[in-house]
């Protein structure tokens, strides 16, 4: 196999914070003092409980009100699939389609991506490793746009305050989303994407 | 082991103490296991927060939604609609409502949910604030024992909720009139309460009105009180003037009910809760004593009664004590004709004193001592005439009076109903007369006076002919003559004409002679020897001078 050496064979491995190359026996980064470690410790583990965690939130995020909308003293709560659902029926499908990318699709992608890594690494496949290797990195990418959410709620709740006409008000769903998507994205930091490719040596590790 | 601690042998640097952690489950499990109790608090105090959870049925779904109208009490939002469906007859929709917690009070039996929605009557406007926020359901918690689940929703909001002090009474009357739920109770013009409710008595021959009096007020509500119909505009012209009487603007519109005790009531004492009265149709007849019972009577008439009606008044010298209820048509076999029968009631007691001096010497009892008394007025020439009451619209009237001259009759003092005898109607009598009348001018010989009135006229005309035909040619000619004459006088007064110089000449003349005339007697008055021996030449008088004229003479004169 002419496959390039890994660096654990070769005695090296690279600082987490400045990239420096060091000794495998080094335990400090010569440069930045910072600890080293030759993968990132505990990243299965890690990975593994922020997504349960993220996973249990998802659900009051999805199933308790985001948004509470008072109208001419209409009040009425929002979840986020009713918000879709009522932008759909009022025509504005766009609005709908995009909010729906971003608080459910984009979510569920992550879950399923992650899932998927972890459980592929942890049997040691050696299934389609560069495109696991891009999706992982597809998936830092798209992580911090289910913050979209999160934001118009933000915005909206601090433009829209006319009293008796109109008030939006933040309900609790709107945090468990945003704790989801926190967790997501750590999820996803602490994953680490070598891990992939550990699959071919057997005593790396 | 050596006694020196610091002994160089020891002191060499060995294997680095590696601790391995006793529990080797990291503690990043703590995010999800802090997630999941928070989940799961959450599911809990959902589970403990929620309210009982009740259906109410409607008549129609119409501005309720689904998770989103809300159930309110004063105000409060007590719960929500959770979801609407049909029920399984689809006569009704079924509104399923989930009550907050702390709220078992609005599961009681006895209480009450309506649909607020902008309603506009005659009595006011509500809820107009749900014309923007949307209708809600309203709910009044009951105070019955029992709990059910299942409820039926009111139309209408109900006009007394929970926990209003006052009392229910019962409204008897024959119609409803103008009434209707919400509908106002007057105390002193003062409003005191509403309609609650309205049926039909069980026979279907009368309403039965509920009504509710609120707190202060509801001890004005006596055991005698009397309630009437204060719906409408009561307009009287009596001897004093023309009334109007109203109670306000609102009962005119909506209706009302207006109640008092008599002025004459004696020591009253509050109604209990529920009592029935009687609704009377307006203020005079509830404040009236009571009549008492009613006799049925009836009368036969001989003559049309047209415009005579049901509850048309009975008059007994001019006191009205009873009203029409029957005007029927009837066959008598023996006449061939049609008599009229009218049945009346009339209620003796609003004979007042009298009746009860009368009864006095009578003996008997109730029916029989009416009978025995009406015997009497028959015999002394009591009779009913159907009186005009009205010359405009010939509203007729049942007039009881004595009339001496009237035939006597037979009167049946046993027979039920009394029938009391009639004569004709004052109107009547004067189409008799002018039928007199008519009569004698029938009998006049018209045709004969025609004739020779046309005979006169015929002579009047030839006379006429005569006088146009030979008068009046010589009248003209006449005429012409006459004119001539006068013409040819005018013409000789006329200036300058020697006629009228001669006349002024003449007239001169004679002016002249006067003169001399009174001359001579002047001249003799002062000498009157001059008729013997003359005139002396030195007395001439002076006007015999020449150039002497009249008029200097008339100057000097003077």
């Amino acid at each position: 196999m002419s496959a390039p050496p890994y660096a654990g064979e070769l005695g090296l491995q690279l600082c987490h914070t400045c990239d420096k190359v060091c000794l495998l026996d080094t335990h400090e980064c010569p440069r930045c003092w910072s600890v080293l470690h030759p993968r990132k410790p505990n990243s299965l583990v890690r990975t593994w409980a922020l997504l349960i965690g993220a996973l249990i939130l998802y659900l009051p995020a999805n199933l308790l009100p985001v948004m509470y909308t008072d109208m001419l003293g209409n009040g009425s709560e929002s979840t986020i699939l009713s918000g879709v659902i009522e932008f759909w029926r009022g025509g504005s499908w766009d609005i709908a389609v995009l909010i729906f990318i971003a608080s459910v699709v984009v979510p569920c992608i992550k879950f399923f991506v992650l899932g998927l890594l972890l459980v592929t690494v942890q049997r040691r496949s050696r299934w389609a490793m560069p495109e696991r290797s891009r999706l992982y990195r597809f998936i830092e990418i798209i992580g911090y746009w289910s913050m979209l959410d999160v934001l118009v709620v933000a915005l909206v709740a601090a433009l829209v305050q006319f009293r008796a006409l109109s008030t939006i008000e933040p309900r609790l769903g709107i945090l468990f989303f945003g704790l989801v998507v926190v967790l997501t994205m750590m999820a996803a930091m602490s994953f680490d994407p070598r891990l992939i490719w550990d699959a071919e040596k057997n005593d790396v590790r | 082991m050596s006694d020196n601690p610091y002994d160089p042998a020891s002191t060499r640097t060995g294997e680095p103490d590696i601790r391995q952690r006793r529990v080797r489950i990291s503690l990043v499990w703590l995010v999800p296991i802090v997630a999941a109790l928070v989940g799961l608090s959450m599911v809990v105090q959902n589970w403990l927060s929620a309210g009982p959870q009740i259906t109410v049925s409607f008549l129609t779904a119409e501005g309720l939604e689904a998770n989103k109208t809300q159930v309110k009490y004063k105000n409060v939002v007590i719960g929500r609609v959770t979801g609407i469906t049909l029920s399984e007859d689809r006569t009704r929709v079924i509104a399923n409502i989930e009550l907050d917690q702390g709220s078992e009070a609005f599961t009681r039996e006895d209480a009450q949910f309506w649909v607020v929605r902008p309603r506009i009557g005659a009595s006011g406007v509500s809820g107009v604030d749900t014309l923007l926020s949307g209708s809600f359901i309203g709910a009044d918690p009951g105070d019955a024992q029992g709990t059910q689940r299942e409820f039926i929703g009111l139309e209408e909001p109900p006009p007394v909720t929970f926990g209003v002090e006052g009392k229910r009474f019962t409204l008897r009357t024959s119609d409803l009139g103008s009434l209707g739920v919400g509908s106002p109770i007057y105390y002193r013009r003062i409003p005191v309460g509403q309609v609650v409710s309205y049926a039909l008595s069980d026979d279907g021959k009368g309403v039965v009105v509920q009504i509710f009096v609120n707190a202060p007020y509801d001890d004005f509500v006596t055991s005698d009180t009397r309630f009437w119909n204060a719906s409408g505009v009561d307009v009287s012209l009596a001897a004093d003037g023309f009334k109007v009487n109203t109670q306000s603007l609102s009962a005119i519109l909506a209706g009302g009910i207006a109640f008092r005790a008599p002025n004459y009531s004696p020591d009253p004492e509050p109604a209990a809760e529920g009592r029935a009265f009687q609704l009377f149709n307006d203020m005079s007849q509830a404040m009236a004593p009571d009549d008492g019972p009613a006799r049925f009577v009836q009368m036969r008439f001989d003559q049309t009664l047209r415009g005579l009606n049901v509850d048309a008044p009975v008059e007994f010298l001019g006191v009205p004590i009873g009203h029409v209820v029957a005007v029927d048509l009837d066959y008598d076999e023996q006449s061939k004709s049609f008599p009229v029968v009218v049945g009346a009631l009339i209620y003796p007691n609003r004979l007042g004193g009298a009746q009860d001096k009368l009864l006095a010497q009578i003996d008997g009892d109730g029916e029989e001592r009416n009978a025995q008394l009406m015997q009497v007025f028959v015999e002394r020439g009591l009779r009913a005439q159907a009186r005009t009451g009205n010359l405009l619209t010939g509203q007729l009237y049942i007039s009881l009076d004595f009339d001496r001259r009237a035939p006597a009759v037979v009167f049946d003092a046993h027979a039920r109903p009394l029938m009391i005898p009639t004569i004709p109607g004052s109107f009547d009598k004067l189409q008799e007369q002018l039928q007199a009348v008519v009569d004698k001018l029938s009998k006049l010989p018209i045709d004969s006076l025609a004739n020779n009135l046309d005979g006169s006229l015929n002579e009047l005309r030839k006379t006429m002919e005569q006088v146009n035909g030979s008068v009046l040619p010589q009248l003209q000619s006449t005429l012409e003559r006459s004119e001539q004459t006068l013409q040819n006088a005018n013409r000789a007064m006329a200036d300058g004409s020697p006629q009228r110089q001669q006349l002024t000449d003449t007239l001169e003349e004679m002016q002249r002679a006067v003169r001399s005339v009174r001359v001579l007697s002047d001249y003799l008055g002062r000498h009157p020897e001059s008729l013997i021996r003359g005139r002396g030449n030195d007395a001439a008088p002076p006007s015999f001078k020449g150039g002497a004229t009249s008029r200097e003479l008339n100057t000097e004169l003077q």
